[in-house]
């Protein structure tokens, strides 16, 4: 085993049971907080693969934005400090649920590769994500960026009633 | 040199920097604000100027009793100090001192990594805000996610204005590409990337979170002795990766009479100097309200943001 399986391992370990945690806890804001070590972990996995432009839009959009978002609208409803007893989760299928995914992508996984081994591609250098995504990639690029687009205007529209919701004038 | 060696040279070198420059900061803060305020400061401590008063502050909280409130999120509430602090550390490591490779991590993508660690800076102050069990507490840190989400916008468009116009996100290879029009070219980008970078370290007028006249000491109110030195350090180091990234990306680093063996001493007399603006401004402007800071950000910062890099992109294909 190499420092680059080690490291894997210890981080895969990492992402899985902080993410078991984010669901079994019974602290509101700490499987919030979980969710972080998860992300964070993720993150990790990305940079020893080595692409590090990933690894760092992780960090920037999940654990600073996404997560903080998602705590931020917890604190602003109801975020008691220690175990709440009521919250409503069915268990099994979730664990149905869940299991059944994740078995079925391991299964599909290890019978397209079986135990092939592949070369690491070379390090994602920015140089390189900047001529595949402009180059082969720009179609969807665009496309995406107009999807995005329109979900943001659509937000403003929505939280704004002074702008949105005009009823009854044309249709 | 092997390379074991030369990581641990690296390391220690950043080490010694995050306790080092961070405290002359700090010393240059209580006498700069005293002298601007017609009054000495501190003047016993260590004999000449109170130079060792920082010291004796640091002594001082370390003999402090480390509360932890009854009703408080004990684990939460005692990792906060440390996540607000370790990301700086870490922004640190990125930080170009001088050409040659006079960096501690040279990367590829040096300035998104840069941001991307600086943007955690947020869970700690939820952590804090939330763990503390503390109303006042919890408005400060729902005011200071509000501000670093908001902020973060301007700062991640200006900064990506400074990477357009240089071709690269590596912050050595920014430095190289910089020239001294730049100053004239990229003037909008720095003084949003300046501004919001205010805004991200909490220092005054944008000190919304923890404005003391009306919520105690926002997220710290809990805090005592080390953790809530912790805190502080994490405000100065603020300060320095703020100066550092502002002089790297808009003042042009090294760039000054002979860089290649006086590099660093331009890198650090313009962080210094940048600090001593961020102290200046400490003094001189008021608090915001809450809704001037939020108006400041979307209304003026995020457009002006916004056009700067049209007219990078537009200055950029031109030339």
């Amino acid at each position: 085993m190499t420092v680059a399986d080690v490291l894997l391992l210890a981080l895969g370990a990492v992402a899985v049971g902080s993410g078991a945690a984010v669901v079994t806890s019974d602290h509101l804001v700490r499987s919030g907080l979980y969710l972080v070590v998860s992300l964070g972990a993720m993150a990790g996995l990305y940079l020893v693969l080595g692409a590090e432009l990933v690894a760092w839009v992780q960090v920037l959009v999940y654990v600073g934005a996404v997560v903080v978002l998602l705590l931020f609208a917890v604190m602003l409803t109801r975020a008691p400090i220690g175990p709440s007893p009521d919250l409503d989760r069915p268990a099994w299928p979730a664990l149905i649920v869940g299991g059944g995914v994740g078995l079925g992508l391991a299964a599909l996984l290890a019978d397209a590769f079986r135990w092939t081994l592949y070369d690491r591609p070379e390090p994602g250098t920015t140089e390189r994500m900047g001529t595949q995504i402009f180059g082969q990639w720009v179609l969807p690029f665009e496309v995406l960026s107009i999807l995005l687009l329109s979900a943001l205007v659509g937000a403003i529209v929505l939280s704004r009633p002074d702008i949105g919701a005009r009823t009854g004038e044309e249709a | 040199m092997p390379l074991w060696l030369d990581l641990l040279v690296r390391v220690v070198a950043v080490v010694a920097a995050f306790l080092v420059v961070p405290l002359v900061v700090g010393q240059m803060e209580h006498k700069v604000m005293a002298h601007m305020q017609s009054r000495l400061g501190p003047m016993y401590a260590g004999g000449f100027h109170g130079w060792a008063q920082l010291v004796a502050d640091g002594v001082k909280f370390v003999q402090k009793e480390d509360i932890t409130p009854r009703d408080a999120d004990r684990p939460v509430f005692r990792l906060a100090p440390l996540v607000a602090l370790f990301p700086y550390l870490v922004v640190l490591l990125a930080i170009p001192l001088g050409p040659g490779g006079l960096v501690a991590q040279p990367m590829d993508v040096g300035l998104f990594f840069v941001l991307a660690v600086l943007g955690v800076g947020v869970v700690a102050v939820l952590m804090s805000a939330w763990a503390s069990a503390n109303k006042y507490s919890l408005l400060g840190g729902l005011r200071g996610a509000a501000q670093l989400l908001g902020y973060e916008l301007p700062l991640v468009l200006s900064a990506a204005s400074v990477a357009m116009a240089a071709g690269t996100l590596s912050l050595p290879g920014i430095v190289a590409a910089w020239s001294p029009w730049w100053l004239l070219w990229q003037a909008p980008a720095a003084l949003v990337f300046f501004v919001s970078g205010l805004a991200e370290i909490r220092r005054p007028p944008f000190d919304m979170p923890i404005a003391d006249s009306e919520l105690v000491f926002g997220y710290m109110t809990e805090y005592t002795g080390l953790r809530f030195a912790f805190f502080l350090l994490a405000e100065y180091v603020g300060i320095v990766v703020i100066a550092a990234l502002t002089t790297v990306l808009f003042l042009g680093g090294w760039h000054g009479p002979d860089p290649a063996h006086l590099g660093w001493l331009w890198t650090l007399a313009k962080v210094f100097a940048v600090s001593f603006v961020v102290i200046w401004l400490r003094v001189s402007y008021p608090r915001l309200r809450e809704d001037q800071l939020q108006r400041l950000c979307w209304l003026v910062l995020v457009p002006v943001a916004l056009a700067q890099l049209v007219l990078t992109a537009v200055v950029k294909l031109a030339l």
